[in-house]
């Protein structure tokens, strides 16, 4: 990790000074060691306070909306998973392609600081990642943990090493390990269950939701001008506020929202402090949209329709859906 | 605040026995907005409409529900009445309290909550009504037929004997369809071919219309008054404007190995062919795919005989681009693949034939230029064994569930015939039930039983197999109670007819909807028969449903009407009822554009302010010609920044709202 970080740094520092851009953003150190936080660099000397390592998950494509409509150009640091999100808005007309460099860099999965605290490893004060080990330093001395065992769920299964949008990518030129995984195990459960069994596990998961809509600010999809639940004309928002259970409609009617747009990017699963599974809502429809249109992935490229807004003559039709979704 | 006057209809008893009108009257009338309400026998009668003109008036109402039957029977009808009292006509709502709660229940209680609840549905709904004002588009004088068949024939010489010009488009190489494959038509047994071609002579010296023949429609855009069209003409690799017709290239060509379509794969064909002598245009086609030039690069036979020197190997497609006001779909059918049918032995047996192959070999013009012969060693039969209803009426799934109507007739037809030409044939007609509705037809069926002596056996058949160069068939005779067999020379299928192959992606194109079986459906069953759903877009013939000539010719005949009266106004008022997106929440994303299956929407820059700073946003624009307010738009924003005129999102809301109370 440190070495890629250095290739990075240095290519980084490069393209500012050439001028072939004008901004970099990245991440740079969080309140703890763990929360790595998205970061504007204007001057090559700002790059001191710039970090790449295992805890710099947040995905930095959202930022570009705006950051695309300001003058001069912005590096944007994104990863293989990044440039998913990237490529989705700029279907959507949503960043000026014009006013980005796309650097993509290359990752090894995410850490998740709270599987690390699982395994026993508490007081942590610092964590090194040499290939696929990972050495940490507590407060009760040295620990070390397969770097595998704390990944993140979103990099669990994660959508392959390949950036589909780039101008530049920086790679390290090692060989990285994928974790053997089936995304849709999960969702799988979900639809053995009897209805009632499904109901009462959503309502559960949901009640625990204390809307700081922290989900549905980190998603790079929902981006709306202004989001239906902070419109008050729009019935919704009045709606949701009132009962308990419209409330847990919030996710239902988000989770549509960006049913064909969403990337699975885990975003939403990975920031909710209520610890809520928000992807299987997510997972949910994108399986049934493979199975009832042909495989499909938001953000593969800029220009294909996405299945719910193209019609053609193999749509299924309704029998074939009550056949393989919902209710056997 | 609205002041809402809320109008329960009886129906006679059709509501009033099912439903508690005076209850309705009286849960509605405590509503928000409602200041007044009444019930009435029958409120689309002039004293009913006169009553909710005067209620207007009386009241100084801003809006009415009227709780009757579909808004489909008398939106307008209360709509007109509306305009007449100076109220705006999309302050009218109707709750469905007819065929949506008293004609499908029965418990008296249940149907008065319903009736209550969707009445206040109603109201909740005007309460957020505005009044709509409808713009104006201008008709384009001239029609399309796709399809040239008998239906799309007469339909055009209807249009254009009004003065309308009419393109056909038709995709064999020859108009005339499967009635210029028939001998003589039931129920007065002259030739079709006499009838028939005058018609096609007509329809090709008749200045209005021009055909395009061996062409298709490939792409549909639009709306009523204004269809833009784009057909392309498949390339005949014959230049048409100079070949004379003489034939001279079609006896040459030296490939003879093509099934020809016209016989039903009876006989063959060359490469270079013209369907049939009557054919229009008398012109030829080069079958690419028989061809030996296009195959090798040696032949051209046919160019080097042509006198004309019409023959052109390098002709492309050729696409041309059409405005048209309105387009009628004659789209007709064509006979179900027999594949799931294995006990007729019809892929074994030669001389198991279907029903219109039987009209080819009975044809003077046909592959036996008229004698009745086996096709397996063109002998003449001595039994014959007709099959009624294969594959129709079928709930087995191999066949389609519906019956294929033309049938029965034209099997008592070819029984006649037979027996009127050869006494001595013995004939047998295994059938379920012989359905002769219809002006002279069961005499006409009587006739072929009396007369002419056919033997009709109800029943069906469950096997053909071939032995010693007969025909095996077993059958069962359900009046006699008996299993029979009969040793019968040919089999003849009177196999089930289904939509033509291209339905589905016409419908689509069209955005006409079409039935589990491909027919193309209609705007009511009943009242707006020759009408599809979607505006601009008629139906004719046998792509809407099975039927005879005489029946097709009629509902033509319709369809040409509704277009010439379509045609005959040189405005269209635009449906009111258009999206609009709210700049200042729209995201530019496309997404509407995407789904919008009129085109109507198209994206600007616009600088906008919001939260104190300027912006230059790329936002969505309707425009409110093209829409045809079918909403998909609305639902795709997730922003909500696309509504729907008279069919907001708050007021779709407040209905649900006004449901779940
Ligand atoms: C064996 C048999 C015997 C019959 N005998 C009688 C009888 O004796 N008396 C009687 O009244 N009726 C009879 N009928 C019924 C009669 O054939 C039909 O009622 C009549 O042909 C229907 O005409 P149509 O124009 O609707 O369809 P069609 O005749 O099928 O014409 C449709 C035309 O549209 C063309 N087409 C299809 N799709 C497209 C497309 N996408 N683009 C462009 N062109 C297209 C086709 O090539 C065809 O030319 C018989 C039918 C059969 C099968
Ligand atoms: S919904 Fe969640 S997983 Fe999907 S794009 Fe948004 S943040 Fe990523
Ligand atoms: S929830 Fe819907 S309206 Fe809100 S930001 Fe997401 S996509 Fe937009
Ligand atoms: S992040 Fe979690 S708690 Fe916050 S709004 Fe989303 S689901 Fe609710
Ligand atoms: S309502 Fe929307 S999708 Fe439908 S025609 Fe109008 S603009 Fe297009
Ligand atoms: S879908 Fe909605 S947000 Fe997107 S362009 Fe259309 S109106 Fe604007």
């Amino acid at each position: 990790m440190q070495r890629i970080f250095g290739l990075i740094k240095d290519r980084v520092g490069a393209l500012l000074a050439d001028g072939t851009v004008d901004r970099v953003i990245g991440w740079e150190k969080g309140e703890f060691l763990y929360d790595h936080t998205p970061a504007i660099f204007n001057a090559e000397d700002d790059l001191v306070d710039l970090v790449y390592d295992g805890f710099c998950a947040s995905n930095l494509s959202k930022y570009l909306i705006d950051e695309s409509k300001k003058d001069g150009k912005i590096l944007a640091l994104l990863k293989p998973c990044d440039t998913y999100n990237f490529n989705q808005l700029i279907k959507e007309h949503r960043i000026n392609r014009d006013n980005v460099y796309v650097l993509g860099i290359e990752c090894r999965g995410m850490l998740d600081i709270d599987k690390i605290r699982a395994l026993g490893i508490k007081g942590i004060e610092k964590v090194e990642e040499q290939g696929d080990e990972l050495y940490i330093q507590t407060i009760y001395g040295d620990k070390t943990c397969k770097r595998n065992e704390v990944l993140l769920e979103k990099c669990i299964n994660c959508k392959g090493k390949e950036h589909v949008a780039y101008d530049e990518l920086v790679t390290s030129g090692e060989d990285i390990p994928q974790v053997e995984s089936n995304r849709f195990e999960d969702v799988e459960k979900l639809e053995a269950m009897t209805s009632d069994e499904r109901f009462a596990f959503w309502r559960g998961e949901l009640s625990k939701c204390i809307r700081c809509n922290a989900c549905r600010n980190v998603c790079p999809i929902c981006s709306c001008v202004e989001c239906v639940f902070d419109n008050k004309d729009s019935v919704v928002a009045s709606k949701a506020n009132t009962d308990e259970f419209e409330e847990n409609l919030f996710h239902i009617i988000r989770a549509f929202h960006v049913a064909g747009r969403c990337t699975d990017c885990g975003e939403c699963s990975r920031v909710c402090p209520q610890g809520i599974p928000l992807h299987l809502l997510n997972r949910k429809i994108i399986k049934d949209i493979n199975e009832f249109y042909g495989e499909y992935q938001a953000g593969q490229d800029t220009n294909s329709l996405g299945p719910l807004t193209d019609f053609t003559k193999e749509d299924v039709e309704p029998s074939i859906i009550t056949e393989k979704g919902g209710e056997k | 605040m609205q002041k809402i006057g809320v109008f329960v209809c009886w129906c006679g008893s059709n509501i009033a026995a099912t439903v508690d009108v005076k209850a309705v009257v009286d849960a509605v009338s405590h509503e928000p907005g409602v200041v007044y309400a009444t019930d009435y026998q029958y409120m689309c009668s002039e004293g009913g409409q006169s009553q909710i003109r005067q209620a207007i008036k009386d009241f100084g109402l801003t809006g009415i529900v009227v709780c009757s039957c579909s808004p489909r029977m008398h939106e307008s009808t209360f709509r007109k009445t509306a305009i007449s009292a100076g109220l705006n006509p999309y302050m009218v709502e109707i709750a469905n309290i007819r065929e949506q709660c008293s004609w499908i229940h029965k418990d008296r209680e249940d149907a008065t909550e319903k009736a209550i609840i969707l009445a206040r549905t109603a109201v909740a709904k005007l309460n957020l009504n505005r009044p709509l004002t409808p713009g104006e588009s201008p008709v384009v004088k001239r029609a399309l037929v796709i399809g040239g068949g008998i239906a799309g024939i007469q339909s055009a010489l209807d249009i254009a004997e009004a003065g309308y010009e009419v393109d056909i488009v038709e995709k064999s190489p020859t108009i005339g369809g499967k009635m210029a494959q028939l001998d003589k038509t039931f129920p007065t047994l002259d030739c079709a071919a006499c009838i028939l071609t005058p018609k096609m002579v007509d329809a090709a010296s008749n200045e209005n219309i021009n055909l395009y023949t061996y062409s298709e429609v490939e792409d549909v855009s639009g709306f009523v008054g204004n269809f833009t069209v784009k057909i392309r003409k498949k390339a005949r690799s014959i230049n048409a404007d100079i070949c004379s017709g003489c034939g001279v290239c079609t006896e040459k060509c030296p490939s003879r190995k093509a099934k020809d379509e016209f016989n039903m794969g009876l006989s063959n064909r060359g490469a270079i062919y013209i369907p049939f002598a009557q054919a229009i245009p008398n012109v030829p086609v080069i079958d690419r795919e028989q061809c030996i030039k296009f195959k090798t690069g040696k032949c051209g036979l046919c160019e080097m005989n042509c006198p004309a020197g019409a023959i052109d190997f390098k002709q492309q497609d050729e696409l041309v681009e059409r405005q048209y006001g309105a387009i009628i779909v004659a789209t007709g059918f064509k006979p179900i693949s027999l594949e799931n049918f294995d006990e007729f032995s019809y892929s074994q047996c030669p001389d198991v034939i279907t029903s219109l192959e039987l009209e080819r070999i009975m044809n003077a013009a046909g592959p036996t230029k008229g004698k009745l012969l086996r096709p397996s060693d063109n002998t003449p039969p001595r039994t014959m064994v007709f099959v009624q209803c294969v594959g129709s009426r079928d709930t087995s799934g191999c066949g389609k569930t519906y019956c294929s109507k033309i049938c029965c007739m034209y099997t008592a037809k070819h029984a006649m015939l037979i027996k009127e030409k050869y006494p001595d044939i013995d004939v047998h007609v295994f059938y379920i039930d012989v359905r002769t509705p219809g002006k002279n037809f069961d005499e006409f069926y009587r006739r072929a039983v009396e007369e002419y002596g056919v033997n009709y056996i109800k029943g069906m058949v469950g096997k053909v197999a071939e032995r010693n160069g007969k025909l095996l068939v077993q059958g069962s005779d359900l009046l006699a109670d008996d299993q029979i067999i009969i040793e019968a020379d040919m089999v003849v299928l009177a196999t089930a007819i289904e939509p033509d192959e291209s339905a589905r992606n016409l419908a689509t194109m069209l955005t006409a909807s079409i039935d589990t079986n491909d027919f193309f459906t209609e705007a009511h069953p009943k009242l707006r028969p020759v009408e599809s759903p979607t505006a601009g877009v008629y139906l004719s013939g046998v792509c809407q449903g099975p039927k005879d000539i005489p029946e097709t010719v009629a509902q033509a005949s319709a369809a040409a009407a509704k277009v010439i009266g379509l045609l005959a106004k040189d405005k269209l008022r635009s449906n009111p009822c258009v999206a609009s997106s709210n700049e200042m929440l729209c995201n530019g994303c496309s997404t509407c554009e995407n789904v919008c299956p009129y085109g109507a929407i198209s994206y600007v820059s616009k600088e906008i302010r919001s939260a104190g700073k300027m912006e230059v946003r790329r936002v969505a624009e309707v425009n409110e010609a093209i829409c045809q307010g079918c909403g998909a738009c609305t639902v795709v924003c997730p922003s909500g920044a696309m509504d729907l005129k008279g069919f907001t999102n708050k007021q779709i809301m407040a209905e649900v709202d006004a449901i779940c109370r």
